[in-house]
This record gives C-alpha cells, structure tokens and sequence, in this order.
C-alpha cells in the first residue's frame, strides 16, 4: 500500500515538476533563453491567485478565474521581458541567464514591497478539500486537481504545436531559425509568441502551487533549480522529452525520500541527472540537427 | 587566429613581487600566539561614549532576505520599546539612540554587522537575531568584544555565554512542558517532523530522551530541508505510523505547506493533533486559519494572555503599526529584553558591560507575558510555559499553563533521563 | 594618463605599472583603515580571489559557472575543520561535536589535524573535483547553458549536503568560533592585520598566475575554445583538456579565497555556498570587466563595498541596485565597466595612428565577450 501511495506522491510531485517547466522548456528550448526570471513569474501567477481571491471572495470560483489570469499575468510579464531586454541578446544566450536573475531579484522585492514580506494565504475550494479514498488510500483532492490540470496543460499545448498554422511556425523556428526565416516566417513575432504562453504556463503554475504551499517572494526560487533540472534532463525542443523527465525526477524524489530522508534525496537526485547527462549530453529526447554539438 | 610565443618574463617580474610581499608579510606582521599565554582581552577595550545626554544601542534584524518575515515583526517590537523608554525619560536619564543594522538573513552578515555595531558605532547593547545560525555566528563576536547580546527567541539550549541574555525559552521552558502536557492528555505515541536544522535536531534529541524515560514510543523522526515545500511523502509516513500526536519543529513557509497537506491527506486535529514550537499568531495567517484550526503551540506568551501589562503591550502595538498586526511570543521577548536591559542599567547606575552583567541577577519584571525574572547565572529568564490552541480568530488560545515561571535550565541539568544529553 | 584607464589596459608594462599600484594600495590599507573597515576589505579580497578564477574560467574560457560556492565551500570547509581540530588540541573533540554530534571525531576529519596536510588538501580537494568533473563533462561536449545548469545543481546538492550533515558540518549554523589561525591568535589585532597582508599577496599572486596564463598558448587556445570550438578541435587541439585546466585553476583560486575567509570572518556556513552566493559570485566579475586582469578584481571590491555600505542605509534598496546593475551592465555594457576604457582608448588610438599596432592583438583580446556558441 505504501508503495502505491508513493506512486501517486512522486507522480503528483512529476505533475508540479511539469507545470513549472513546461514553460521553460519551450522557451529554453526555442529560443535558447535561460529565464531565471521564471520562478518569478510563477510567483505572479500565485499572487494573481492571492489578488484575485481578495476580490471574489468564493474560493471556487476565483480559483477558476485566476487559472487564465495568471496566464495572462505571466505571460504579460514575460512578453514585456522579451521586449524590453531579451530581444537585444539572443546572440548572447548566456548572459540572458545572468539578466533574467537580476529581473528575478528585483522582481522578488518588488513583491516584497507591494504584498509586504509575510507569507500570505489563498484559501482552497470546498470541492478540493480533503481526499478521495481508495481502498486504504487517501489521495488528495488538491494533489489531483494538479496532476489533471498538468495533463491539460501538456495536451493543449502538445495539440497547439501540432495543429495550428502558430504550432507549425513555433516548430519551424526550434528546428532550424535560418531555414524558417528564409521560408518567409516572422521569427521575431513567433518569438514573441512563444515568450507569451511560455511564461503564461509559469503563470498557471503559479496559481497551482497555492494550493499546495504558501505564497510568498521566494516562492519561485524553491522550484528553478528543480526546473531547469528536468528541461535539461529531458532534452529541448521536445514536450515528451520534458513530461518524461518531469515524471522521472517526481518519482525518483519521492521513493528516495521514501527509504532515505528529504537532504539525502535531492542531493541522489542531483547527482543522478549528472550521471544522466554523462551518458546522453543532450538529454532524453532531443531533436537530431546537423549542427556538431 | 595567430598564436604567439611570448616571453614569460613579465609575468615572472609579477610573481617576484608578490613573493616579495609575502615575505614582508612573513617578516613584519606576527601577533600573539594562543601559546603564548598574552592577555588579548586588552583588545576589546570598549568605546561606548556615555558622556552625552545619549546612548547608543544596536538593534540587528534580518530586514531583507528569508528571514525577514519574522525578524521585521521582533524589529518593530524593539522600536516599540525604545520608543517608549525615550518618552518616558530614557535610561539613567540618556535617550537611547538606535543604530539598526540589517543581518540579511545570513549568519556571516550578522557576524559582521556585530562587529561593526560594537567597534564602529559603540553601542552599549545589541538586541537581535532570529535564527540559531545567526546566534551562534554572533556570540564569538561578542564574548571577544566583550559587548552585550540580548536574543529575543526561544531556541535549543545547551548554552549560556557570559556576554549574551536569552530572553525567549530555553527548553524546559517550552518544549519539556509541551511533553509534559502531552502525557498528562495519555500521549503514548509522537511522531516528529522538523525542518533539517540545529533547533529541530537538538529539540528532537531531548524529546527522544523524554520518550525513553517516560515511556513513549517515537514512531517516526523526518527532517525536510529549510525551505522543502513537497510535504507528501512525509505526511505518508506521518499517515501510516499513527501516532498519539505529531510533535512538529518544522520552520517558516515549509508549515504552510505540511498543514495544507495534512488536511488534505484527511487528518485533523482531532485524530491526531500536531504540536508547533515554531507557530506564532503572526504566522497563522500566512498557513490560513482554515488549515490549523484546533492544532496546538507551545509558547510562553499569546496576544490574548489576560493582563493589565499585556493589554497596554497590545494596544500600544497596534497603535503604533495597525490594528491588523498581532503580537507573538519573540515579539513580546524582544519587548521585554529591552526593559530587562534598562532595569538592569539602573540597578548598576552604569552602562558597562561588567557593571550590566553583576547587577543582572534577580531583576524583576512584569513583562505582557507575566512576571520575568533574570537568572544571573546562566543568563535566561524565568517564565511561565503556556500551552494554546489555535483558534478560528487567527489568534491562540491558552489551554493550559505551567502557573508559576519556571528556572530556566538550558542544560537540563535538574532532569535525570537528560543526563549524557549535554 | 587616467589613472583608471591604466589599470584597465593591456600591454605588458602597463599591466605591471597597475600591478605595482594596486600592490601599493593593498599595502597602504593597513595604516588608513580602522580594524574593523581592515577586517572588511581582507574579507572582500578573499571574494575577489574567487572573481579572480572566474574571470578566467568565464571571462576567457566562456565557461558560466553558476557553482563556484562549492569549490570556496570547500576551501573554507576544510579550513575551518583544521581550525576547529586546532582549537580542540591534539586528541580533541570540536564544541559543536560535543553538543550536536556524537563526541566523536569521525574518521574523515582525521587528515586535517596537521596543518601542512589540512593546506595540502585545501589546494588538492578542490583541484581534484573540479578536474574529475570538468573531465567528465567537458569530454562528453556538455557546454554552455547545460554546464552553467549543471554547476548550479552542484551548488545546490552541496549546500543541502551540508546542512543535512549537522552532526560532523555544524548543519546550517556552520563553523565558527575559532580561537586562532595556524596557532596565532585571531583575537589580536596584529594577527588580523597579518591575515590581511597575506590575503592581499594571494590576490595578487593569482592576479600574476592569470595574467601569466592569459598571455601564455594556454591562454591563446583557451580563448579559442571559447569562440570556436569546434575550430580547435579540428587544428588538432583537445578543447576538453584545456577547459578542464581552466577551470580547475578556478576552482582552486576558490579554494584559497574561502580557505581564508574563514579565519577573517570567522565564520562559514551553507549559506556563504549555496546557489544565491554562487551567481553572487559572478555580479562583480561582469560588472567589471569579464574578459579583463583587473576588471573582476576590482568589480568584486567594488560590489562587496557597495553591499556592505548600502545596506547599511537601506536595506531593500540595495536590492533593488544590485538587481538593476545587473541587468543594465550585461545587457548594455556586456564588456563590463573596462569597456568604457576601452571605448576611449580606441577614440584616442584613432586619433594617433601610429600607436595603435602595438597593443592592438591584446586589446581585441581583452574586449571579446563570447558570442553565441553553436547550440
């Protein structure tokens, strides 16, 4: 029984992996942008929440509404991102790592001096109260609710790329920038574009997390690291690569966790994904180019 | 790209004189050796001017940073205080003159500001710190400057430094009476949950003597690293160990994240009550009252104790910073160092360190928590233990109380089954 | 001549006429600063020790190490054990040991109760790690954004490693309280003023090292690799080996500036090493000059001296400065606060021809910020 309980722990904790990196792995993976800024945006989507309870009030509905608002919220942050610094340096992809960090650090005192520095508190629906029983297994409302909201999340986006004209550019411009460009397709707009709903999937992540935790300045900074962990484990340009590896590094932490404690495990995690990468240096699934690297 | 052969000659030149330097280094600048047997306390000759119509002080909280969620609230609180020894004439007839300094949540940076507060600004006291780290990182900085520390929050013992007043709970002040008052409700069982720092692993470790002498079974021990905000894996272990109750040390936002998936994972306060020592009104908020309603705390003080001392304590408060602003246990602790440190000033009719110190023991005050008394030897205060339960108001609840203060024992010297603990 | 300007340009006689300045400078502090002010600048020497490394590893070699905390950790670890054991005296147990742990030494503290095998290991951990690690990530092509995240998950796992260790690491309160240094004792302001005077001469020996190395074929090669790599892999040259050297230099450089910050502050602890301190690491280099001698060093006082005098006043303010430096200076001024000199040097170059061939190779050299690396 335990050993299904932790299943269902490491998948819900995958779920989380996947919605915090969904967004970084299109970016990341399209435009070679390193947003260290992503946490933060994430923390905007959780606020967005926060604001949005304070003015609704039922804790159903305004759940409901901070979803698409926080994707707004991030995405808006992250297309005023784009315009205002990334664009300048996609020569530099590098140095866009070391700006997004100085955009996450103002970003995070920006809340601090807007929501004041305590943690605050978004109130979770009466339907997402308590757990599902199953057999002798409890299975949180909340933990589920999130494991479906990343399935959505993946397939919207997995049937976005694939079906639409926008789906079509976007992976013509991951593939080969030059060829798409000569093939008459904006990559500055479709950049743009991408910005947009990457940094939106943050946002969306942001209002997830509410109900698992607090909210508060730094609540983006306890899930960057873990984030790029899985985007790069999973390979770029890919969404499989990323659900993969989201899923692997959920379970991995959990059963560690399970037979070890919490230090021991993320630092196993950590060292397995360098094992990882020792074998596969561009991660789980990645687009085969002609370029050397 | 053309490569060039170049002469190492340069760089040799360079590395001449630094060796050069080092020599002179090697040469010039020898101190005294440990072995030596000089007397180095000539060094810290203090500096503090008490010749003015003022005196400074040092306030030294983390404003930025981690810990700033709580260290902003015990800052407050000293301004407070100050604030209201100025109005009312200051001490021995000076007004206090704050020098704050930001920790920066970082145990170096207190170190630092430390040292910088007692030899640059000479102040007569420092009040402040939070966290264990920025204790212990603080007091080799004040025994070696012989300068004053007084450290408003309740920690885990097994230390008493001449240079340093703790005016929160050692533990048998706070964690021995939340065991206590859990065996007297039929505790047989307690799992622990902490966060994976010095405080919940030295708590853990009494708790775990406590157990063996008193006859409960520890069915569980989890620590999660400062910060850890996935909580399912532990609240599994806590789920299928079924325990009595869960004695919690777990710090900061990680107990926002356990309660939440407490609750979810279908557990109350009924079935299994989950006893905080790091929960204050102040951050009941941030977990939602909804999550931690009916669970209990161990403290020495709550906003809602029923005193003349502590009513004019809470009204001043908001007053001063809003009527949305709750007191909390560090809060009122660092309130009351401040008037333990002018009570002692006065005693010793001076602001020396030396003078502070001998004239310490015995001082008397009633503080919003109750009567305080400061034990000269090993540099705590006694005080009344309180256990109180959450309540749907946000605010906490006295349930039961120790009545009379109780000597602080930072050792746990007067405890047989502690014995081989320190 | 602009004393800034000198400091900040190339060519082999002026670099040592800014050498012999800066060593002048360091020398003189001792009879300017108050103990206190002293104790600060050896503390923020010790950090430009590590921006030092990093404006080789980076500035030249394009390698964005986001974990340099780990191999200072390290450094100021291992130091900080020796002095804890030296305090102990011979056969002794720590204080915190006593408290927190079991009362026993365990077995891997053991090698650092000599002092001359405690130094051994500083400088050899270090170089060890960074080498293995650098060997086996640099040998299977991981590179660019993948190194820079990898280095941070080091940090990350090294920190959280230290903290859960508590009962032989000290946990998150660190080590500290250290009686005395190689048997001097650190209470004395005279020992203070000697640990300053030997942290200036290690800043400036490595200062030596890396200005010996850059102008060295290593030093060629290394900025090859960073441009093209691919390029030196076909001129026959094995572009793994030379990173890895680069960054093992780094990593000790690191090593030795945690190894004595540990004595100046007084303390270490996981948060001097986790991932914020690490990036923390690097706000000077980049604001000073990436790819200059001087430019990380001077950077690096300068954003320490800013920190501490900032924060003084205002607490969130500094932030809110460190975070718009940051982001101005990378996306503006990618060359660092040297490329104004540069800018106006090459002003003058033009307007007087004949003195530009001479130090032009160099000076290209010393502007370069790496370009995209094929991805």
């Amino acid at each position: 029984m335990d050993i299904i309980a932790q299943l269902f722990a490491g998948l819900s904790l995958g779920s989380v992996l996947l919605l915090a990196a969904l967004g970084l792995s299109l970016t990341f993976g399209q435009m070679g942008v390193i947003n260290m800024a992503h946490g933060e945006f994430m923390m905007a989507g959780a606020y967005t929440a926060f604001v949005v309870q304070g003015v609704v009030g039922d804790a159903g509905v305004s759940l409901l509404l901070a979803l698409p608002l926080g994707f707004v919220v991030g995405g808006l942050l992250g297309l005023l991102l784009e315009a205002t610094l990334i664009h300048r340096m996609y020569r530099r992809p590098l140095d866009t790592l070391l700006v997004t960090w100085g955009v996450a650090l103002v970003l995070q005192q920006v809340a601090r001096d807007v929501f004041g520095a305590p943690n605050v508190d978004v109130r979770a629906p009466a339907w997402l109260s308590g757990a599902v029983q199953i057999g002798g297994l409890a299975l949180p409302r909340t933990r589920l609710f999130i494991l479906t909201l990343a399935i959505v999340c993946v397939v919207a986006l997995a049937l976005a790329l694939r079906a639409t004209p926008l789906g079509r550019r976007i992976r013509a411009v991951v593939q080969n920038r030059d060829l798409a460009e000569a093939s008459g397709i904006s990559s500055r707009a479709t950049d743009r574009v991408t910005f947009f709903i990457g940094s939106g999937l943050a946002g969306v992540a942001g209002v997830a997390l509410t109900l698992l935790g607090s909210i508060g300045p730094t609540l983006g900074t306890n899930y960057i690291v873990d984030a790029f962990l899985v985007v790069v484990a999973g390979g770029i340009g890919q969404i499989k690569g990323t659900v993969i590896a989201a899923t692997a590094l959920g379970l991995m932490q959990s059963f560690f966790e399970y037979s070890t404690t919490a230090s021991v495990a993320k630092v196993l995690v950590f060292v397995t994904i360098v094992a990882f990468l020792q074998l596969r240096p561009q991660g789980l699934v990645s687009v085969r180019t002609r370029s050397l690297a | 790209m053309r490569l060039r052969s170049t002469s190492p000659h340069g760089a040799m030149r360079l590395s001449t004189v630094s060796l050069a330097v080092l020599c002179v280094v090697g040469l010039s600048a020898c101190g005294a050796r440990v072995d030596g047997g000089s007397d180095t306390s000539a060094s810290a000759e203090s500096c503090v001017d008490t010749s003015g119509d003022t005196v400074k002080i040092g306030f030294l909280n983390s404003l930025s940073g981690t810990m700033a969620i709580s260290e902003q609230t015990v800052h407050d609180s000293l301004q407070l205080a100050a604030k209201e020894i100025n109005a009312d004439g200051g001490v021995l007839g000076k007004e206090l003159e704050i020098v704050s300094e930001d920790g920066q949540s970082e145990p170096t940076v207190f170190a630092e500001k430390a040292s910088k507060l007692i030899t640059s600004d000479c102040v007569a006291a420092v009040f402040g710190g939070w966290t264990s780290a920025s204790r212990k990182a603080m007091l080799p900085v004040f025994e070696s400057q012989d300068s004053l520390l007084f450290y408003p929050v309740q920690y885990e013992g097994l230390e008493s430094s001449p240079n340093i007043f703790y005016t929160g709970a050692t533990t048998n002040q706070q964690i021995v009476p939340a065991l206590d008052y859990l065996v007297e409700q039929g505790a047989k069982s307690l799992f622990l949950v902490g966060s994976d720092y010095v405080f919940p692993r030295t708590a853990n470790k009494i708790i775990n003597a406590y157990a063996e002498a008193h006859g409960i079974e520890i069915v569980g021990e989890e620590y999660a690293p400062l910060g850890h905000t996935d909580f399912s894996t532990i609240v599994n272990k806590v789920r299928s160990a079924d325990a009595d109750a869960v004695f919690n040390t777990l710090n900061g936002d990680s107990n926002v994240a356990f309660f939440k998936e407490y609750n979810n994972a279908g557990m109350s306060a009924d079935d299994m009550p989950v006893v905080s020592v790091s929960i204050a009104e102040e951050e009941v908020g941030g977990i939602g009252v909804e999550n931690i309603e009916g669970q209990l705390t161990a403290w020495n003080y709550y906003q809602t104790v029923d005193s003349p001392e502590n009513t004019a304590f809470v009204e001043a408060f908001k007053a001063e910073y809003g009527e949305d602003r709750p007191t909390s246990d560090p809060m009122e602790a660092a309130y009351t160092s401040l008037y333990l440190w002018k009570a002692m000033v006065e005693k010793a009719d001076s602001f020396a360190v030396d003078d502070v110190v001998a004239a310490a023991d015995g001082i008397t005050y009633d503080a919003p928590e109750g009567k305080v008394v400061v034990n000269g030897e090993n540099h705590h205060i006694a005080k009344t233990a309180l256990i109180g339960k959450i309540g749907a108001d946000g605010l906490i609840h006295t349930e039961w109380s120790s009545e009379e203060p109780i000597e602080p024992d930072p050792y746990l010297e007067g405890y047989d089954w502690a014995d081989g603990l320190s | 001549m602009n004393v800034f300007t000198a400091l900040l340009r190339p060519g082999r006689a002026r670099t040592l006429a800014a050498f012999g300045l800066a060593a002048a400078v360091l020398l003189l502090a001792p009879m300017v600063l108050s103990p206190f002010r002293l104790d600060l600048l050896a503390k923020f020497l010790c950090l430009a020790m590590v921006a030092v490394g990093i404006g080789l590893a980076w500035g030249r070699g394009g390698l964005l190490t986001l974990g340099q905390g780990v191999y200072f950790g390290l450094g100021a670890y291992l130091m900080a054990m020796h002095l804890k054991l030296a305090d102990a005296g011979p056969g002794g147990v720590p204080d915190f040991m006593l408290l927190y742990g079991t009362g026993q030494v365990p077995g891997w503290w053991e090698p650092l109760r000599s002092p001359v095998s405690a130094i051994v290991l500083i400088l050899l951990v270090p170089a060890g790690l960074a080498a293995l690690l650098g060997w086996a990530v640099f040998t299977r092509r991981v590179r660019g954004a993948y190194f820079a995240i990898l280095s941070q998950a080091l940090a990350a796992a090294f920190a959280i490693l230290l903290i859960g260790q508590q009962q032989t690491t000290g946990g998150t309160n660190g080590l500290n309280g250290f009686r005395a240094f190689f048997g001097y004792d650190l209470a004395d302001p005279l020992n203070k003023q000697m640990l300053y005077l030997i942290a200036a001469g290690a800043l400036l020996v490595m200062v030596a090292v890396v200005r010996q190395l850059s102008v060295s074929r290593f030093g060629e090669l290394l900025v090859a690799v960073r441009d093209q790599e691919d390029r030196v892999r076909f001129l026959g040259y094995d572009p793994a080996a030379v990173k890895v050297v680069a960054y093992a230099v780094a990593a000790v450089m690191a090593a030795v500036g945690g190894a004595l910050f540990v004595p100046i502050a007084g303390i270490v602890s996981p948060a001097d090493v986790g991932v914020v301190p690490s990036i923390g690491f690097l706000i000077g280099v980049a604001i000073g000059g990436r790819a200059t001698l001087l430019g990380p060093v001077l950077g690096s006082i300068a954003v320490s001296w800013a920190q501490t005098s900032i924060s003084e006043q205002f607490p969130s303010g500094w932030i809110y400065f460190q975070g718009a430096l940051f982001i101005l200076v990378i996306a503006f001024l990618p060359g660092g606060l040297a490329s104004f000199a540069g800018k106006l040097r090459r002003r003058r170059a033009a307007a007087a021809p004949g003195d530009a061939g001479a130090s032009g190779d160099a000076a290209r050299d010393h502007e370069l910020v790496p370009e995209r690396s094929p991805a």
